[in-house]
Protein backbone atom coordinates (compact mmCIF):
# COMPACT_ATOMS: atom_id res chain seq x y z
CA UNK A 1 0.00 0.00 0.00
CA UNK A 2 3.17 2.50 1.22
CA UNK A 3 4.85 1.65 -2.42
CA UNK A 4 1.41 2.50 -4.02
CA UNK A 5 1.28 5.79 -2.56
CA UNK A 6 5.12 6.55 -2.81
CA UNK A 7 4.17 5.52 -6.83
CA UNK A 8 1.30 7.80 -6.85
CA UNK A 9 3.25 10.79 -5.47
CA UNK A 10 6.70 10.27 -7.75
CA UNK A 11 4.15 9.89 -10.39
CA UNK A 12 1.89 13.07 -9.73
CA UNK A 13 5.80 15.32 -8.96
CA UNK A 14 6.84 14.28 -12.43
CA UNK A 15 4.07 15.02 -14.22
CA UNK A 16 3.68 18.39 -12.31
CA UNK A 17 7.65 19.23 -13.58
CA UNK A 18 6.44 18.04 -17.23
CA UNK A 19 4.24 20.46 -17.03
CA UNK A 20 6.32 23.60 -15.75
CA UNK A 21 8.78 22.55 -18.13
CA UNK A 22 6.39 22.80 -20.99
CA UNK A 23 4.98 25.79 -19.84
CA UNK A 24 8.55 27.12 -19.39
CA UNK A 25 9.47 26.60 -22.96
CA UNK A 26 6.18 27.94 -24.28
CA UNK A 27 6.87 31.49 -22.39
CA UNK A 28 10.81 31.40 -23.70
CA UNK A 29 9.44 30.40 -27.23
CA UNK A 30 7.23 33.87 -27.05
CA UNK A 31 10.07 36.02 -26.26
CA UNK A 32 12.85 33.87 -28.61
CA UNK A 33 10.88 32.58 -31.77
CA UNK A 34 8.62 34.72 -33.89
CA UNK A 35 5.28 34.75 -33.14
CA UNK A 36 3.12 34.55 -36.83
CA UNK A 37 0.57 37.06 -36.00
CA UNK A 38 -1.41 35.33 -39.09
CA UNK A 39 -2.14 32.19 -36.05
CA UNK A 40 -2.51 34.42 -33.42
CA UNK A 41 -5.12 36.29 -34.81
CA UNK A 42 -6.80 32.75 -36.20
CA UNK A 43 -6.83 31.44 -32.28
CA UNK A 44 -8.18 34.57 -31.31
CA UNK A 45 -11.08 34.40 -33.51
CA UNK A 46 -11.83 30.78 -33.14
CA UNK A 47 -11.43 31.41 -29.11
CA UNK A 48 -13.15 34.87 -28.89
CA UNK A 49 -15.83 35.27 -31.51
CA UNK A 50 -16.82 31.52 -31.90
CA UNK A 51 -17.36 31.27 -27.76
CA UNK A 52 -19.74 34.05 -27.43
CA UNK A 53 -22.99 32.52 -28.65
CA UNK A 54 -22.11 30.27 -25.82
CA UNK A 55 -20.74 32.82 -23.19
CA UNK A 56 -24.03 34.96 -23.48
CA UNK A 57 -26.32 32.52 -22.89
CA UNK A 58 -24.03 31.18 -19.93
CA UNK A 59 -23.73 34.81 -18.66
CA UNK A 60 -27.28 35.72 -19.20
CA UNK A 61 -28.99 32.70 -17.67
CA UNK A 62 -26.57 32.48 -14.81
CA UNK A 63 -27.28 36.49 -14.04
CA UNK A 64 -30.83 35.66 -14.18
CA UNK A 65 -31.19 32.72 -11.83
CA UNK A 66 -28.62 34.54 -9.37
CA UNK A 67 -31.24 37.97 -9.48
CA UNK A 68 -34.32 35.50 -8.99
CA UNK A 69 -32.91 33.34 -5.88
CA UNK A 70 -31.53 36.43 -4.20
CA UNK A 71 -34.50 38.06 -4.74
CA UNK A 72 -36.36 35.60 -3.22
CA UNK A 73 -34.12 35.09 -0.07
CA UNK A 74 -33.52 39.39 0.78
CA UNK A 75 -37.47 39.79 0.26
CA UNK A 76 -38.05 37.47 3.17
CA UNK A 77 -35.51 40.31 5.25
CA UNK A 78 -36.94 43.48 3.21
CA UNK A 79 -33.43 43.45 0.97
CA UNK A 80 -35.04 43.33 -2.33
CA UNK A 81 -32.95 46.35 -3.65
CA UNK A 82 -29.66 45.03 -2.58
CA UNK A 83 -30.42 42.24 -4.89
CA UNK A 84 -28.37 43.82 -8.07
CA UNK A 85 -25.86 44.56 -5.89
CA UNK A 86 -25.07 40.65 -5.02
CA UNK A 87 -25.37 40.18 -8.65
CA UNK A 88 -23.03 42.66 -9.92
CA UNK A 89 -19.83 41.67 -7.37
CA UNK A 90 -21.37 37.61 -8.23
CA UNK A 91 -20.53 38.15 -11.83
CA UNK A 92 -17.52 40.75 -11.84
CA UNK A 93 -15.48 39.05 -9.26
CA UNK A 94 -16.35 34.81 -9.11
CA UNK A 95 -19.42 33.97 -11.50
CA UNK A 96 -18.39 35.82 -14.89
CA UNK A 97 -14.85 34.61 -15.09
CA UNK A 98 -15.24 30.80 -13.63
CA UNK A 99 -18.26 29.95 -16.00
CA UNK A 100 -17.06 31.80 -19.07
CA UNK A 101 -13.31 29.44 -18.51
CA UNK A 102 -15.43 26.62 -17.93
CA UNK A 103 -17.52 26.98 -21.35
CA UNK A 104 -14.37 27.77 -22.89
CA UNK A 105 -12.48 24.83 -21.30
CA UNK A 106 -15.28 22.74 -22.89
CA UNK A 107 -16.03 24.19 -26.17
CA UNK A 108 -12.09 25.43 -27.35
CA UNK A 109 -9.60 23.75 -24.51
CA UNK A 110 -11.29 19.55 -25.59
CA UNK A 111 -10.89 21.09 -29.34
CA UNK A 112 -7.23 22.19 -28.63
CA UNK A 113 -6.21 18.56 -27.09
CA UNK A 114 -8.17 16.32 -29.81
CA UNK A 115 -6.64 18.42 -32.64
CA UNK A 116 -2.68 18.75 -31.17
CA UNK A 117 -3.51 15.07 -30.32
CA UNK A 118 -4.56 13.64 -33.61
CA UNK A 119 -1.35 15.59 -35.29
CA UNK A 120 0.66 13.60 -32.72
CA UNK A 121 -0.90 10.26 -33.35
CA UNK A 122 -0.74 10.60 -37.74
CA UNK A 123 2.92 12.05 -37.33
CA UNK A 124 2.00 15.32 -38.30
CA UNK A 125 3.95 17.28 -35.63
CA UNK A 126 7.17 15.44 -35.81
CA UNK A 127 6.66 16.32 -39.74
CA UNK A 128 7.13 20.19 -38.08
CA UNK A 129 10.37 19.33 -36.36
CA UNK A 130 11.86 17.27 -39.53
CA UNK A 131 11.01 20.40 -41.58
CA UNK A 132 13.00 22.69 -38.71
CA UNK A 133 10.38 24.26 -37.08
CA UNK A 134 9.68 24.20 -33.13
CA UNK A 135 6.26 22.35 -32.58
CA UNK A 136 5.67 24.90 -29.66
CA UNK A 137 6.56 28.45 -31.06
CA UNK A 138 4.37 26.78 -34.07
CA UNK A 139 1.49 25.03 -32.14
CA UNK A 140 1.24 26.37 -28.67
CA UNK A 141 2.32 29.49 -28.63
CA UNK A 142 -0.57 30.80 -30.51
CA UNK A 143 -3.01 29.26 -29.05
CA UNK A 144 -1.72 30.09 -25.40
CA UNK A 145 -1.61 33.85 -26.45
CA UNK A 146 -4.90 33.56 -28.12
CA UNK A 147 -6.36 32.25 -24.91
CA UNK A 148 -5.11 34.99 -23.23
CA UNK A 149 -6.27 37.73 -25.30
CA UNK A 150 -9.67 36.22 -25.69
CA UNK A 151 -10.47 34.72 -22.20
CA UNK A 152 -10.74 38.42 -20.35
CA UNK A 153 -12.61 39.74 -23.50
CA UNK A 154 -15.10 36.90 -22.61
CA UNK A 155 -15.10 37.05 -19.55
CA UNK A 156 -16.19 41.11 -19.52
CA UNK A 157 -18.67 40.49 -21.88
CA UNK A 158 -19.97 37.55 -20.08
CA UNK A 159 -20.04 40.21 -17.07
CA UNK A 160 -22.30 43.04 -18.66
CA UNK A 161 -24.73 40.63 -20.00
CA UNK A 162 -24.89 38.76 -17.08
CA UNK A 163 -25.43 41.57 -15.16
CA UNK A 164 -27.84 43.14 -17.37
CA UNK A 165 -30.03 40.21 -17.81
CA UNK A 166 -30.02 40.16 -13.89
CA UNK A 167 -31.14 43.87 -13.62
CA UNK A 168 -33.95 42.74 -16.31
CA UNK A 169 -35.47 40.11 -14.26
CA UNK A 170 -34.99 41.91 -11.15
CA UNK A 171 -36.90 45.04 -11.93
CA UNK A 172 -38.99 43.94 -14.79
CA UNK A 173 -40.01 40.20 -13.86
CA UNK A 174 -39.86 40.51 -9.73
CA UNK A 175 -40.83 44.13 -9.64
CA UNK A 176 -37.91 45.62 -7.74
CA UNK A 177 -37.30 49.26 -7.57
CA UNK A 178 -34.94 50.14 -10.06
CA UNK A 179 -34.05 53.28 -8.16
CA UNK A 180 -32.69 51.75 -5.02
CA UNK A 181 -31.50 49.10 -7.11
CA UNK A 182 -29.23 50.53 -9.21
CA UNK A 183 -28.00 52.96 -6.24
CA UNK A 184 -26.76 49.80 -4.50
CA UNK A 185 -25.19 48.15 -6.99
CA UNK A 186 -23.25 51.27 -8.04
CA UNK A 187 -22.72 51.46 -3.98
CA UNK A 188 -21.60 47.58 -3.45
CA UNK A 189 -19.90 47.56 -6.19
CA UNK A 190 -16.22 48.48 -6.96
CA UNK A 191 -13.70 48.56 -9.97
CA UNK A 192 -11.37 45.93 -8.06
CA UNK A 193 -14.27 43.67 -8.56
CA UNK A 194 -13.94 43.84 -12.19
CA UNK A 195 -10.43 43.92 -12.24
CA UNK A 196 -10.23 40.88 -10.03
CA UNK A 197 -12.39 39.18 -12.54
CA UNK A 198 -10.25 39.78 -15.71
CA UNK A 199 -6.74 39.29 -13.61
CA UNK A 200 -8.55 35.44 -13.16
CA UNK A 201 -9.97 35.28 -16.26
CA UNK A 202 -6.34 35.75 -17.86
CA UNK A 203 -4.66 33.49 -15.18
CA UNK A 204 -7.27 30.81 -15.80
CA UNK A 205 -6.86 31.15 -20.10
CA UNK A 206 -3.01 30.29 -18.92
CA UNK A 207 -4.52 27.15 -17.61
CA UNK A 208 -6.41 25.74 -19.83
CA UNK A 209 -4.15 26.62 -22.62
CA UNK A 210 -0.89 25.05 -20.88
CA UNK A 211 -2.97 21.75 -19.92
CA UNK A 212 -5.20 21.23 -23.15
CA UNK A 213 -2.35 21.80 -25.16
CA UNK A 214 0.18 19.67 -23.00
CA UNK A 215 -2.00 16.99 -23.13
CA UNK A 216 -2.69 17.12 -27.18
CA UNK A 217 0.74 17.21 -27.20
CA UNK A 218 1.98 14.05 -25.00
CA UNK A 219 -0.89 11.75 -25.89
CA UNK A 220 -1.11 7.86 -26.53
CA UNK A 221 -1.22 5.91 -29.29
CA UNK A 222 -4.64 5.76 -31.72
CA UNK A 223 -7.93 7.05 -31.24
CA UNK A 224 -7.85 5.96 -27.67
CA UNK A 225 -4.91 7.98 -26.62
CA UNK A 226 -6.43 10.75 -28.14
CA UNK A 227 -10.02 10.46 -26.57
CA UNK A 228 -8.46 9.74 -23.51
CA UNK A 229 -6.20 12.85 -23.68
CA UNK A 230 -9.07 14.90 -24.26
CA UNK A 231 -11.44 13.85 -21.60
CA UNK A 232 -7.79 14.26 -18.84
CA UNK A 233 -7.69 17.90 -20.75
CA UNK A 234 -11.26 19.04 -19.66
CA UNK A 235 -11.36 17.17 -16.16
CA UNK A 236 -7.97 18.56 -15.21
CA UNK A 237 -8.36 22.20 -16.28
CA UNK A 238 -11.79 22.27 -15.01
CA UNK A 239 -10.61 21.14 -11.26
CA UNK A 240 -7.44 23.30 -11.62
CA UNK A 241 -9.65 26.34 -12.77
CA UNK A 242 -11.88 25.51 -9.50
CA UNK A 243 -9.35 25.06 -7.15
CA UNK A 244 -6.89 27.88 -8.45
CA UNK A 245 -10.20 30.37 -8.12
CA UNK A 246 -10.51 29.88 -4.40
CA UNK A 247 -6.73 30.67 -3.86
CA UNK A 248 -6.91 33.66 -6.17
CA UNK A 249 -9.87 35.12 -4.63
CA UNK A 250 -8.19 34.72 -1.29
CA UNK A 251 -5.03 36.42 -2.80
CA UNK A 252 -6.97 39.14 -5.06
CA UNK A 253 -9.13 39.95 -1.77
CA UNK A 254 -7.61 39.64 1.46
CA UNK A 255 -3.42 39.92 0.31
CA UNK A 256 -3.13 42.35 -2.52
CA UNK A 257 -6.45 44.52 -1.64
CA UNK A 258 -7.59 44.10 1.91
CA UNK B 1 28.41 11.98 -42.90
CA UNK B 2 26.31 10.38 -40.92
CA UNK B 3 28.08 8.51 -37.81
CA UNK B 4 26.45 6.11 -35.34
CA UNK B 5 27.89 4.21 -32.75
CA UNK B 6 26.99 1.52 -30.36
CA UNK B 7 22.94 2.94 -30.37
CA UNK B 8 20.56 1.42 -27.53
CA UNK B 9 16.89 2.21 -27.20
CA UNK B 10 14.36 0.41 -24.87
CA UNK B 11 10.93 0.52 -24.84
CA UNK B 12 9.63 -0.93 -21.71
CA UNK B 13 11.14 -4.07 -21.51
CA UNK B 14 11.59 -4.63 -25.23
CA UNK B 15 15.17 -3.92 -26.41
CA UNK B 16 14.73 -2.64 -30.00
CA UNK B 17 18.17 -0.50 -30.83
CA UNK B 18 21.08 -3.08 -29.07
CA UNK B 19 24.64 -1.44 -29.59
CA UNK B 20 23.52 -0.26 -33.12
CA UNK B 21 26.61 1.05 -35.07
CA UNK B 22 27.51 1.93 -38.74
CA UNK B 23 28.74 4.83 -41.30
CA UNK B 24 27.02 6.41 -44.40
CA UNK B 25 29.41 8.98 -46.35
CA UNK B 26 28.12 11.74 -48.10
CA UNK B 27 26.30 11.44 -51.08
CA UNK B 28 25.49 7.59 -50.47
CA UNK B 29 22.22 5.76 -51.05
CA UNK B 30 21.70 3.07 -48.40
CA UNK B 31 18.77 1.01 -47.55
CA UNK B 32 17.79 -0.27 -44.06
CA UNK B 33 15.80 -3.63 -44.40
CA UNK B 34 14.80 -5.92 -41.72
CA UNK B 35 11.61 -7.38 -40.22
CA UNK B 36 8.82 -5.40 -39.52
CA UNK B 37 8.84 -4.25 -35.67
CA UNK B 38 12.21 -4.76 -35.55
CA UNK B 39 13.46 -1.53 -34.93
CA UNK B 40 14.43 0.53 -38.34
CA UNK B 41 11.67 3.23 -38.58
CA UNK B 42 12.91 3.75 -34.52
CA UNK B 43 16.40 3.87 -35.63
CA UNK B 44 15.74 6.68 -38.76
CA UNK B 45 14.14 9.24 -35.90
CA UNK B 46 16.88 8.66 -34.02
CA UNK B 47 19.35 9.93 -37.20
CA UNK B 48 17.04 13.22 -37.23
CA UNK B 49 16.90 13.28 -33.55
CA UNK B 50 13.11 12.56 -32.94
CA UNK B 51 13.89 10.23 -30.48
CA UNK B 52 16.79 10.19 -28.21
CA UNK B 53 18.61 6.85 -27.77
CA UNK B 54 18.92 5.49 -24.38
CA UNK B 55 22.91 5.40 -24.76
CA UNK B 56 25.25 5.51 -27.84
CA UNK B 57 25.96 8.47 -29.91
CA UNK B 58 24.65 9.88 -33.72
CA UNK B 59 27.25 12.06 -35.41
CA UNK B 60 25.68 14.11 -38.16
CA UNK B 61 28.66 16.42 -40.14
CA UNK B 62 30.79 16.23 -37.16
CA UNK B 63 27.97 17.15 -34.87
CA UNK B 64 27.12 15.04 -32.11
CA UNK B 65 23.19 15.66 -32.12
CA UNK B 66 22.06 12.79 -29.07
CA UNK B 67 21.96 15.33 -26.41
CA UNK B 68 21.21 18.44 -28.05
CA UNK B 69 18.00 20.65 -27.00
CA UNK B 70 15.32 20.70 -29.56
CA UNK B 71 15.91 24.39 -29.79
CA UNK B 72 19.65 23.10 -31.87
CA UNK B 73 18.36 20.59 -33.20
CA UNK B 74 16.21 22.83 -35.61
CA UNK B 75 19.66 24.17 -37.35
CA UNK B 76 20.82 20.00 -37.85
CA UNK B 77 17.07 19.23 -39.29
CA UNK B 78 17.50 21.91 -41.92
CA UNK B 79 20.09 19.36 -43.72
CA UNK B 80 17.33 16.77 -43.70
CA UNK B 81 14.05 16.19 -45.42
CA UNK B 82 11.94 13.27 -44.51
CA UNK B 83 9.76 11.33 -45.93
CA UNK B 84 7.05 9.68 -43.51
CA UNK B 85 5.43 6.07 -44.06
CA UNK B 86 2.09 7.96 -43.66
CA UNK B 87 3.45 10.66 -45.55
CA UNK B 88 2.11 13.10 -42.69
CA UNK B 89 0.71 15.82 -44.92
CA UNK B 90 -1.00 18.77 -42.32
CA UNK B 91 -4.49 18.26 -43.17
CA UNK B 92 -5.68 21.84 -42.60
CA UNK B 93 -3.32 22.62 -45.24
CA UNK B 94 -3.21 22.72 -49.50
CA UNK B 95 -0.73 20.64 -51.19
CA UNK B 96 0.69 23.75 -52.27
CA UNK B 97 0.47 25.12 -48.29
CA UNK B 98 1.98 21.65 -47.18
CA UNK B 99 4.97 21.77 -49.80
CA UNK B 100 6.28 25.40 -49.16
CA UNK B 101 5.81 24.85 -45.26
CA UNK B 102 9.69 25.08 -44.83
CA UNK B 103 10.35 27.98 -47.02
CA UNK B 104 7.77 29.98 -45.66
CA UNK B 105 8.94 28.86 -41.75
CA UNK B 106 12.36 30.21 -42.99
CA UNK B 107 11.10 33.69 -44.19
CA UNK B 108 14.18 34.06 -46.70
CA UNK B 109 12.15 33.77 -49.65
CA UNK B 110 9.48 35.82 -51.56
CA UNK B 111 5.97 34.27 -52.32
CA UNK B 112 7.02 34.52 -56.04
CA UNK B 113 9.77 32.07 -55.54
CA UNK B 114 8.09 30.15 -53.18
CA UNK B 115 5.35 29.29 -55.50
CA UNK B 116 8.22 28.79 -58.25
CA UNK B 117 10.22 26.20 -55.89
CA UNK B 118 6.96 24.34 -55.20
CA UNK B 119 5.94 24.11 -58.38
CA UNK B 120 9.14 22.78 -59.85
CA UNK B 121 9.28 19.80 -56.97
CA UNK B 122 5.29 18.98 -57.70
CA UNK B 123 6.80 18.89 -61.31
CA UNK B 124 10.20 16.94 -60.36
CA UNK B 125 7.39 14.22 -58.61
CA UNK B 126 4.77 14.57 -61.59
CA UNK B 127 1.78 16.05 -59.55
CA UNK B 128 1.93 19.05 -61.64
CA UNK B 129 -1.03 21.41 -61.18
CA UNK B 130 -2.39 19.73 -57.35
CA UNK B 131 -1.58 23.02 -55.93
CA UNK B 132 -5.25 23.27 -54.62
CA UNK B 133 -5.83 19.98 -53.39
CA UNK B 134 -6.54 19.13 -49.85
CA UNK B 135 -4.23 16.07 -48.86
CA UNK B 136 -8.22 13.88 -48.00
CA UNK B 137 -8.20 14.46 -52.34
CA UNK B 138 -5.40 12.46 -52.81
CA UNK B 139 -4.40 8.65 -52.92
CA UNK B 140 -1.83 7.16 -51.16
CA UNK B 141 0.40 7.44 -53.47
CA UNK B 142 0.19 10.94 -54.68
CA UNK B 143 0.46 12.02 -50.51
CA UNK B 144 3.55 10.37 -50.42
CA UNK B 145 4.97 11.82 -53.51
CA UNK B 146 3.69 15.36 -52.29
CA UNK B 147 5.61 14.20 -48.83
CA UNK B 148 8.76 13.82 -51.22
CA UNK B 149 7.94 16.99 -52.41
CA UNK B 150 7.65 18.70 -49.40
CA UNK B 151 11.08 17.00 -48.26
CA UNK B 152 12.90 17.92 -51.20
CA UNK B 153 11.63 21.62 -51.80
CA UNK B 154 14.75 23.35 -49.61
CA UNK B 155 17.43 21.20 -51.16
CA UNK B 156 18.23 19.21 -48.42
CA UNK B 157 21.96 17.21 -48.37
CA UNK B 158 20.24 14.46 -46.54
CA UNK B 159 16.99 12.42 -47.54
CA UNK B 160 15.33 9.93 -45.21
CA UNK B 161 12.57 7.52 -46.12
CA UNK B 162 10.47 5.70 -43.97
CA UNK B 163 8.58 2.67 -45.61
CA UNK B 164 8.45 4.90 -48.83
CA UNK B 165 6.38 1.70 -50.61
CA UNK B 166 4.50 0.55 -47.89
CA UNK B 167 1.32 -0.48 -48.95
CA UNK B 168 1.22 0.67 -52.43
CA UNK B 169 0.54 -1.35 -55.40
CA UNK B 170 3.46 -2.77 -57.61
CA UNK B 171 2.62 -0.14 -59.97
CA UNK B 172 3.43 2.75 -57.63
CA UNK B 173 5.65 1.59 -55.98
CA UNK B 174 7.83 1.80 -58.87
CA UNK B 175 6.99 4.96 -59.25
CA UNK B 176 7.91 6.15 -55.88
CA UNK B 177 11.36 3.56 -56.55
CA UNK B 178 12.06 5.87 -59.72
CA UNK B 179 11.60 8.87 -57.91
CA UNK B 180 13.81 8.22 -55.25
CA UNK B 181 16.40 7.50 -57.94
CA UNK B 182 15.89 10.26 -59.69
CA UNK B 183 15.75 12.44 -56.54
CA UNK B 184 19.42 11.13 -55.87
CA UNK B 185 20.88 11.42 -59.12
CA UNK B 186 19.54 15.33 -59.86
CA UNK B 187 20.31 16.76 -56.28
CA UNK B 188 22.97 14.24 -55.25
CA UNK B 189 21.39 13.81 -51.74
CA UNK B 190 22.47 11.15 -49.19
CA UNK B 191 19.55 8.96 -48.63
CA UNK B 192 18.77 6.63 -46.41
CA UNK B 193 15.63 4.51 -47.62
CA UNK B 194 14.17 2.16 -44.70
CA UNK B 195 12.09 -0.32 -46.12
CA UNK B 196 11.39 -4.32 -46.17
CA UNK B 197 10.60 -3.82 -49.64
CA UNK B 198 13.60 -6.36 -51.57
CA UNK B 199 13.18 -4.55 -54.85
CA UNK B 200 12.79 -1.29 -53.43
CA UNK B 201 15.79 -1.87 -51.47
CA UNK B 202 18.07 -3.31 -54.60
CA UNK B 203 17.02 -0.45 -56.52
CA UNK B 204 17.52 2.30 -54.72
CA UNK B 205 20.39 1.19 -52.19
CA UNK B 206 24.17 1.29 -53.21
CA UNK B 207 24.70 -0.22 -49.88
CA UNK B 208 22.10 -2.61 -47.99
CA UNK B 209 22.58 -2.81 -43.85
CA UNK B 210 20.45 -5.33 -42.69
CA UNK B 211 18.96 -5.10 -38.70
CA UNK B 212 18.63 -8.23 -37.17
CA UNK B 213 17.84 -8.54 -33.32
CA UNK B 214 18.76 -4.75 -32.53
CA UNK B 215 22.11 -4.94 -34.62
CA UNK B 216 22.96 -4.61 -37.90
CA UNK B 217 23.79 -8.15 -38.87
CA UNK B 218 25.06 -7.54 -42.49
CA UNK B 219 26.32 -4.68 -44.57
CA UNK B 220 27.13 -4.64 -48.22
CA UNK B 221 26.25 -3.86 -51.62
CA UNK B 222 22.68 -5.49 -53.10
CA UNK B 223 24.00 -7.69 -54.85
CA UNK B 224 26.53 -8.87 -51.92
CA UNK B 225 23.24 -9.65 -49.99
CA UNK B 226 21.31 -11.27 -52.31
CA UNK B 227 24.15 -13.68 -53.05
CA UNK B 228 24.72 -14.25 -49.35
CA UNK B 229 24.47 -17.83 -48.18
CA UNK B 230 24.05 -16.91 -44.17
CA UNK B 231 20.49 -18.38 -42.90
CA UNK B 232 19.33 -15.31 -41.73
CA UNK B 233 20.61 -12.99 -44.49
CA UNK B 234 18.79 -15.85 -46.80
CA UNK B 235 15.65 -16.40 -45.10
CA UNK B 236 14.95 -12.47 -45.19
CA UNK B 237 15.82 -11.75 -49.11
CA UNK B 238 13.72 -14.81 -49.93
CA UNK B 239 10.93 -13.97 -47.55
CA UNK B 240 11.30 -17.64 -46.04
CA UNK B 241 9.62 -17.43 -42.17
CA UNK B 242 11.30 -19.35 -39.11
CA UNK B 243 8.14 -21.25 -39.14
CA UNK B 244 7.99 -24.99 -39.33
CA UNK B 245 4.92 -25.66 -41.26
CA UNK B 246 3.16 -29.47 -40.81
CA UNK B 247 2.58 -31.65 -43.50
Amino acid sequence: MRSFFQKWFADALQTLGTITLFFWETVSSIFRGKISFQHLLYQVYFIGVKSQSVVVVTGAFTGMVLAAQTYFQFHKVKMDTATLAVVSVSMSSELGPVLTALMVVGRVGAAMTAELGTMRVTEQIDALRTLATHPIEYLVVPRLLGTLIALPLLTGEAIVVGISAGYLVGVYLLGIDPTYSWANMIRYSHAQDIVNGITKAAIFGGILATLCCYKGMTCGEGAEGVGKATTEAVVNSSISILITNFFLTLLLTRLLYP
Amino acid sequence: MIKVCDLKKRFGSHQVLDGVSFQIERGESVAIIGRSGGGKSVLLKHLIGLLTPDSGQVVIDDEEITRMSERKLIDVRRKFGMVFQSAALFDSLNVEENVGFALRQRGQVSEKEIAQKVAEALDMVELSGTQNKKPSELSGGMRKRVGLARAIVYRPEIVLYDEPTTGLDPVVSDSIDQLMLRVCARMQVTSVVVTHDMRTARRVGQRVLLLHEGKIYFSGTAEEIFKSVDPVVYRFVNGISETKHEA
